[in-house]
């Protein structure tokens, strides 16, 4: 295996570049097409659906880099969207009111009303900054989850706490991605189509968010991360721009809700709550902030983590104690708390961050003054 | 666009280790361990977060009974066989439990006892039901749990409808509650009771002067109880786990308001009575089921759960102790333990358990629930009546 | 009318306990620009300790308000020893990192004290005992406890000493500096790590006294109770104006008597639409509001140029 990394490492050094290039996104796409048969066959559907799980975080956590990581606005109700984008799809595929509308109608509308609601989250906290702004957010993302939670009476919109459940499978006319699909030489599985859906979604979304990084308004939410003031005298349309980040972030999030929801088929408040809003916060920052591949990595390896320490929590102790001493659930849970502190404690912009980034940090550190020192506003 | 080039081609060679490596050490378990048969039963309720103490005595009383099971020593099919329990924690959160589901399912255990939670037991038996494993739940009461259509998913406890019909049956004919105050948490088990409970009691004639709300994370009641205290109700039913229906009893005395409290099989708990303290006494509870003391076994239950793991029963316990009896019953009478095999005697029990007699409709409910009424006497649940919960829903 | 008063009473109660944790998280945000999520973890720390070390006495048949002293007087310097280790080793490196990084820090050190509780208490809820005898007050028809009664005055008389120390004392005068610039107060000759490990810790002791009450008024702690407790005392906080030390005690008692009177009137200021279900979004949207117009909270300068 060592072997083979150095391998491509050296490969990717060759003079050729254009050759490399294409070769390397070859070998990535056979992998990501590989994948989900390997993971089935060497590790079990369980880490297929933890795999499945891992690409809506990944939609998710783009989603959250956008206001976070591009315009530097600190979002802790982001969860809020993914809610609104799971309801519409429950709402409008299930027997709840009878409807069971195609998923190109739903996906769309489902990511327009997020957005809608991004706006209305972002219209009247345009004026707050850093915290403030954080717990406003975080009141509208509990403001949205009550409201999931207590609108059965006096209508019965959303079933209250007992959730929405026999939601439809996602289904593309009547090809239903919850049975397998028979292709004639092969039965894909339906966790397998799950995932097919999931990463083509994910990778829109990656290109989507590849394309805004450079684009003109990318630029312009740099701008204003770095400093708003300066923007503004730049000639920035600061109140239309962090507007479009809380837009297209919550975008992302609507599109990962209808998808889950068409792949759990059942959905129920307690699912959207602050914790959810905090781990994918935790993800963004943990992978690298405003990074794209960083945060495609955070998803992944905290969707990935607590589940791994759930299969070795327990036998790890088995071997080295020969008892457990510890009660693997809890261990679990204490690793994960560890994890956090360490990673930031050691790796503070995160575990890959932009390349550019790293070097401002590391300026900041060797000049060893205070990163933020308020310079007093009066 | 190099570093980028760079970066995917190391990812995919990492990848492809990773995956070769952890390929290569993965042991398929043995079926069998000498001439033993293993027969696998997954189990899974949160074991971490605020339901844990409830998640762990259901897990104590699973292993109460695979252990059981294991040193009485039967035999399937004419081969010894051995239970073994794999308990899962699934954090009462639906996609953690859809991930224990398919845990199982890749594990192959040959049944499911679980989850604890109607939230996460929904998403679950969809999985449960597509791989054809029975999954049978002492403690999740959402009906739609069995309305689902699906034939592997049975209960051996009474569901909302009948607890909520039960309650209000005991509130307006032996209470004899002309006015009521409901409170509930707004979680899919105290919503679900509340409007059972509220609908039974309305039909029965009572009053209800408040409806109140709260959160499965509360400790302060007071403004709620201060409101309910304006409109002076007989009874109080408070639609929660114990966790808040003590200390809420506890602060409702405070203020003086004297209704009659009563609270659903959540609130059933020695835990209640700690926390409520005095105020505790008198006051009514319900559990489904008949009384341990009164059911063949079930004191020998109590006292060997109490010994072995040195606290009282916390709630769910013998329930789930019964559900892996009624699941190693039908394999005994199947003669397999084989899913596919034994799930059809699943729905034929005519088990006798500490709980109840386990006899299952056509959807996988209990045919003949009955609803136990409880009073705190000097610090003890001590048993009242019982109703019939399937009359009562008539 | 009682019912009126009675709901202000539970108010100021609340408030109180609000307040008295809302300080912790406002004094460090005052020095550090840092959300310390865990502290409300600190105060269930403080809870359990008091609970624990009351349990151990109950034999010894001392009086109960002499327990509760003494389970304060044990859980004050745990709660500060471990607020002392919780800057030292998850804060303090990260001094110097990207703001979000602390953030993330504080979240892990947050999930990592609520596990190791539920190890060493175990799983369960604790019913706290009574510290006090039950005697009430009748005033104008509502009811007040003695409890009650301390528990306001407990909070009032700590909260003064705090503005006392801060406004008076060199201490406090060195704590204004810090807040205000780091690198000039280290310039002025005060030892800047020094007085930031002693706000993590004055904090803590009030955690702990924070703790003690919510045990004694609503007579149950648990290791998740930190939690949503920290929430809505942040939400306080902020509400008040988040680094100041009198926002944070109007804020608190504000955050209380919304809630009270929020759970209590919603249903009939809305026509019977809203019920209490609702009383969490009231106290948002309060908050919303107040920083909508308001945007450094109630006492807050305008900071609304400081990123």
């Amino acid at each position: 295996m060592k072997m083979t990394a150095r391998f491509l490492a050296r490969l990717s050094r060759h003079p050729n570049d254009n050759r490399v290039h294409w070769l390397a996104w070859a070998l990535l796409g056979l992998l990501l097409a590989a994948l989900p048969w390997l993971v089935a066959s060497g590790f079990g559907n369980t880490w297929l659906r933890i795999l499945n799980f891992a690409l809506l975080y990944v939609m998710l956590a783009l989603g959250l880099n956008i206001v976070v990581g591009f315009a530097g606005l600190l979002d802790m109700g982001y969860i809020a969207f993914y809610a609104v984008g799971a309801y519409l799809w429950a709402l409008l595929a299930s027997p709840q009111f009878g409807l069971h509308w195609p998923l190109w109608a739903i996906l769309p509308l489902g990511a327009g009303l997020a957005g809608l609601f991004g706006v209305l989250l972002g219209a009247p906290t345009l004026k707050l900054r850093g915290d403030y702004l954080a717990i406003v957010t975080l009141g509208f993302g509990e403001i949205i989850r009550i409201f999931l939670n207590n609108l059965n009476a006096p209508v019965n919109i959303t079933n209250g706490p007992q959730g929405i459940s026999a939601i439809d499978p996602v289904h593309i006319g009547s090809l239903s991605l919850a049975r397998p699909i028979d292709l004639g030489f092969v039965q894909v599985p339906s966790l397998v189509s799950y995932y097919y859906l999931f990463l083509i979604a994910a990778l829109v979304i990656i290109g989507i968010a590849l394309r805004l990084e450079r684009s003109r308004v990318g630029r312009a939410w740099a701008a204003i991360r770095e400093d708003e003031v300066a923007a503004k005298a730049c000639g920035i349309n600061t109140r239309n721009v962090k507007l479009l980040a809380f837009a297209m972030g919550a975008t992302f999030g609507g599109v990962a809700g209808g998808l889950f929801a068409g792949f759990q088929q059942f959905v129920s408040p307690e699912s959207f709550g602050l914790l959810e809003s905090v781990m994918v916060l935790c993800m963004v920052v943990l992978g690298g902030m405003g990074h794209i591949p960083g945060v495609i990595f955070g998803a992944l390896l905290l969707t990935v983590l607590p589940e791994f320490f759930r299969h070795i929590a327990g036998p790890v102790q088995q071997s080295l104690f020969g008892t457990v001493l510890i009660d693997p659930e809890n261990l679990r849970m204490l690793l994960f708390g560890l994890s956090l502190v360490l990673v930031m404690r050691y790796r503070p912009s995160g575990l890959w961050p932009s390349p550019q980034r790293r070097r401002e940090i590391e300026d900041v550190q060797r000049a060893d003054a205070p990163a933020d020192v308020p310079v007093s506003p009066m | 666009m190099t570093p980028f080039a760079r970066h995917a081609l190391s990812l995919t060679a990492i990848a492809l280790a990773s995956l070769s490596l952890t390929a290569c050490g993965k042991k398929e378990a043995p079926p069998t361990a000498g001439n033993e048969v293993i027969i696998t039963i997954g189990h899974a309720a949160p074991l971490t977060g605020p339901q844990a103490h409830l998640g762990k005595d259901n897990e104590n009383g699973a292993v109460m009974a695979i252990d059981e099971l294991n040193s009485r020593g039967m035999s399937i099919d004419g081969k010894k066989v051995k239970f073994v329990l794999v308990s899962e924690d699934d954090q009462a959160d639906p996609k953690a439990g859809t991930t224990v589901a398919q845990k199982f399912v890749d594990k192959k255990v040959n049944g499911v006892i679980g989850h604890l939670n109607s939230g996460t037991t929904i998403p679950a038996s969809r999985i449960y039901s597509e791989a054809g494993i029975p999954q049978i739940s002492g403690s999740a009461t959402n009906p739609t749990y069995t309305q689902q259509g699906f034939k592997t998913t049975f209960r051996v406890f009474a569901n909302d409808i009948h607890q909520g019909q039960a309650l209000a049956q005991f509130a307006t004919k032996s209470l004899k509650a002309k006015t009521i105050a409901i409170v509930d948490d707004r979680t899919a088990y105290g919503q679900g009771l509340a409007d059972e409970f509220k609908k039974a009691a309305e039909a029965a004639g009572a009053k209800v002067v408040a409806q109140e709300f709260t959160t499965d994370k509360a400790t302060d009641f007071k403004a709620i109880l201060t409101k309910i205290k304006a409109s002076n109700p007989d009874v109080l039913f408070f639609s929660a786990m114990d966790a808040q229906g003590g200390p809420a009893l506890k602060q409702a005395r405070e203020l003086g308001l004297k209704a009659t409290f009563l609270i659903g099989d959540g609130g059933c708990t020695p835990e209640f009575i700690k926390l409520a303290g005095n105020a505790a006494d008198g006051q009514y509870c319900s559990l489904p089921g008949v009384p341990l003391e009164k059911m063949p076994g079930g004191t020998v239950f109590k006292d060997k759960y109490q010994k072995r793991y040195n606290q009282q029963i916390q709630l769910y316990a013998p329930y789930v102790y019964d559900a892996v009896m009624v699941m190693a019953d039908a394999m005994q009478r199947a003669n397999s333990a084989e899913p596919a095999k034994f799930l059809l005697e699943v729905g034929k029990s005519q088990y006798q358990g500490v709980t109840a007699k386990v006899v299952f409709d056509a959807k996988g409910d209990l045919a003949a629930p009955a609803v136990s009424i409880y009073q705190d006497k000097g610090g003890n649940w001590s048993y009242v009546e019982t109703v019939d919960a399937a009359a009562a829903a008539k | 009318m009682d019912i009126f008063l009675q709901q202000i009473i539970n108010g100021l109660v609340l408030g109180s306990i609000y307040a008295l944790v809302a300080l912790g998280y406002t004094m460090v945000y005052g020095i550090l620009g840092l959300i310390n999520f865990a502290h409300g973890e600190v105060v269930m720390i403080g809870a359990l300790v008091s609970y624990s070390v009351m349990m151990v006495l109950v034999p010894s048949g001392l009086p109960p308000v002499l327990l509760a002293l003494i389970s304060v007087l044990v859980a004050a310097p745990v709660c500060m020893a471990l607020a002392w280790a919780i800057e030292r080793y998850a804060y303090r490196p990260l001094r110097h990192a990207p703001k979000l990084t602390p953030l993330i820090s504080a979240i892990g050190v947050s999930i990592l004290l609520q596990n190791m509780a539920m190890m060493i208490w175990g799983r369960g809820y604790h019913a706290f005992p009574d510290i006090l005898p039950a005697i009430h007050f009748d005033i104008g028809g509502a009811q007040i406890t003695l409890l009650q009664t301390v528990t306001i005055g407990l909070a009032a008389l700590t909260m003064g000493i705090l503005a006392w120390m801060i406004q008076r004392t060199s201490l406090g005068q060195a704590m204004r500096a810090t807040a205000e610039s780091p690198a000039i107060a280290e310039l002025m000759g005060i030892p800047v790590n020094r007085i930031i490990t002693l706000t993590f810790v004055i904090g803590a002791a009030l955690a702990a006294l924070a703790g003690l009450m919510v045990g004694a008024n609503y007579s149950v702690a648990h290791y998740y109770m930190g939690f949503m407790l920290g929430l809505k005392a942040f939400t306080a906080a902020v509400l008040g104006g988040i680094g100041n030390i009198t926002g944070a005690m109007l804020g608190g008692l504000l955050l209380g008597l919304i809630e009270s009177l929020g759970a209590g009137y919603i249903e009939d200021l809305t026509g019977g639409f809203l019920g209490s279900n609702y009383q969490d979004i009231f106290a948002f949207l309060v908050l919303i509001g107040v920083l909508v117009f308001r945007p450094g909270g109630l006492m807050g300068e305008r900071v609304s140029e400081r990123a």
